[in-house]
């Protein structure tokens, strides 16, 4: 069951969309989400798409492999499509059926809905599929470092991201493990009531708790012996640079901003 | 009669349809007798682990069927669950798993799940625990609190408990001193012994399944690459280096004894063995 959760899965490549600096592609993600919510209009959101596609492209990440990370949210989009379709009131009545009544307006409004979406899920995807668990909490750290003025730990909050995302594979790995374990002697996490099934996954979380800890304090030890001793002084060893195509992908992002915006005003 | 447990063109692809891709286990035909004892070697990533864990239905194959007693263990869920109890399965660091308060309760999981009787489940804990040397005053001690070797040992008997037909031992004696190896080694043999049991044990040492096993199977690339007893599989030391294995030390020692001239036979794996071939020399006196 743990297999099939992708979400958030790194695919190695040597594509431009892979090379970009990652505080580029947090950045242009950010403001791709912020742009979204202002687009109106089939051209605002036809060119939000076209954006989304190039960058789809040039990542060469297969179409099938970026939708099917949108499975486990299909039921939601499913749910707000149907909603908003008989729930909008308008003018041009498409049919009616009983007493459910259908509006073009109402397919609109669900129609750019599930597009939005689409396009959400899309664009976080395409960032993590691109960009390795590291890079990603690097540059989130680069990006918070003018909080550390305030005393915010920017990079203790990185470090723990950092390790809590290089854990969450390996504890996956070791629930699925355990799992298989208990059911080697007949562990049955599948049939009967809430109750019982809630009881059935004290044979799995036990020993993975157990096995966390100990991973935890294993971890810490092996830091400390080699002298880990927080942010202070801390060099990196890949430095983040930012290089022409960067620059270049800034400027496109900033030109789909005025785009969506220019077009928002017309349409 | 049929074979206790078989596959027949067992094949198991990781992933598939993604970038990670990729077959595990290659079209695999296997069948052990009732009261075999298997030796199952092979390089890291070989596919083993992939492979025994269809023998009890955990993995579901990509294509091809596995029988036991000749029949389909993925005919019903019913069956699969069947099997499961019947077909017993020793992970690697079995000792990760224990969750219970009490060595006896961790050890009476696997029949209480089977839905026995109270009494039964008394006898089977009893039984398993003295097949692996746990006493009875460690009953009521928390599996948490004994060491490494003890762990691993509850945690055999823990499957043993459910008196399995056939018992699988994924590497039981990685990570163990000889001492702890040794004694873990002896519980498994004496479970073999006890009845028509078969045993599947995957382990990385040549020293200790050249003395136990009757039959050794060699994975290499997930197809089986060698099938045969002992004697067969070691007098081939090229074709196990060729897939990353190595023959045991005591042979690798004959060999070289008989590269040096000495009329001795090289196929020979224990060291009892060894030592039978160097008496016979002696015995043949000034010649050498
Ligand atoms: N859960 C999994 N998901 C994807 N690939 C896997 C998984 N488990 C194993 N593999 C891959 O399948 C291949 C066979 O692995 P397997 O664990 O069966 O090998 P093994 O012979 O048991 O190796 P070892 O001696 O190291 O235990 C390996 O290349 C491994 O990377
Ligand atoms: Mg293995």
């Amino acid at each position: 069951m743990f297999k099939d959760i992708t979400m958030g899965q790194y695919f190695p490549g040597n594509t431009l969309i892979h090379r970009l600096d990652p505080r580029t592609k947090l950045v242009l993600t950010l403001l791709y989400i912020i742009v979204l919510f202002l687009a109106k209009g089939i051209w605002s959101y036809a060119v939000m798409l076209a954006f989304l596609s190039v960058c789809v492209i040039l990542s060469r990440i297969k179409l099938s492999v970026l939708l099917s990370g949108a499975k486990p949210i299909v039921f939601i989009i499913i749910i707000t499509g149907i909603l908003n379709l008989f729930y909008t009131k308008g003018e041009h009545l498409l049919f009616r059926v009983w007493r459910i009544s259908v509006y073009l307006e109402g397919l609109q409004t669900a129609g750019f809905l599930i597009l939005r979406i689409l396009l959400l899920i899309c664009c976080t995807l395409l960032l993590t599929y691109t960009t390795s668990p590291l890079q990603l909490t690097d540059a989130m750290e680069a990006l918070l470092n003018p909080l550390k003025k305030l005393r915010f730990p920017v990079h203790e909050l990185s470090m723990m991201m950092s390790i809590a995302l290089r854990f969450i594979p390996t504890l996956i790995k070791e629930t699925d493990k355990i799992m298989s374990a208990q059911k080697a002697r007949g562990a049955d996490f599948e049939t009967g009531s809430l109750r019982q099934r809630a009881k059935a996954l004290l044979p799995l979380l036990i020993p993975l708790f157990v096995g966390a800890f100990r991973r935890a304090d294993e971890l810490a030890t092996a830091m400390e012996s080699r002298c880990y001793h927080g942010g202070e002084g801390r060099t990196k060893m890949k430095q983040l640079r930012m290089a022409a195509a960067d620059w270049a992908a800034l400027v496109s992002g900033a030109a789909l901003t005025v785009a969506v915006v220019l077009l928002r005003r017309a349409g | 009669m049929a074979p206790v447990i078989q596959t027949v063109n067992l094949t198991h692809v990781y992933s598939p349809g993604t970038p990670f891709e990729q077959t595990a286990v290659d079209n695999v035909d296997f069948a052990a007798e009732r009261g075999e004892f298997i030796g199952i070697i092979g390089h890291t990533g070989s596919g083993k682990s992939t492979f025994i864990q269809h023998l009890n239905g955990l993995l579901k194959p990509s294509s091809g069927r596995v029988l036991f007693n000749g029949e389909d263990i993925f005919a019903s869920k019913q069956k699969t669950r069947e099997t499961r109890f019947k077909v017993g399965l020793v992970f690697q660091y079995p000792e990760y798993q224990l969750f219970e308060e009490t060595v006896y309760r961790d050890i009476a999981f696997g029949p209480k799940n089977m839905g026995l009787s109270d009494e039964e489940i008394d006898r089977r804990v009893r039984d398993a625990a003295g097949f692996v040397d746990i006493s009875e005053d460690q009953f009521e001690k928390s599996p948490f609190d004994l060491s490494g070797g003890q762990k691993r040992r509850v945690a055999i008997a823990g499957v043993i408990a459910m008196k399995p037909d056939v018992l699988i031992l994924d590497e039981p004696t990685a990570g163990l001193d000889p001492m702890g190896r040794e004694e873990i080694i002896g519980n498994i043999v004496r479970y073999h012994n006890s009845g028509e049991n078969t045993v599947i044990f995957i382990t990385h040492s040549m020293e200790d399944i050249a003395r136990i096993a009757g039959r050794l199977v060699v994975f290499s690339k997930g197809r089986i690459f060698m099938d045969g007893t002992p004697k067969e599989v070691f007098s081939r030391a090229e074709d196990l280096r060729s897939v990353g294995l190595d023959v045991p030390d005591i042979t690798l020692v004959m060999m070289k004894l008989k590269k040096l001239g000495l009329p001795v036979d090289d196929s020979v794996y224990t060291v009892e063995q060894a030592k039978a071939e160097l008496l016979k020399l002696k015995g043949r006196g000034k010649d050498v």
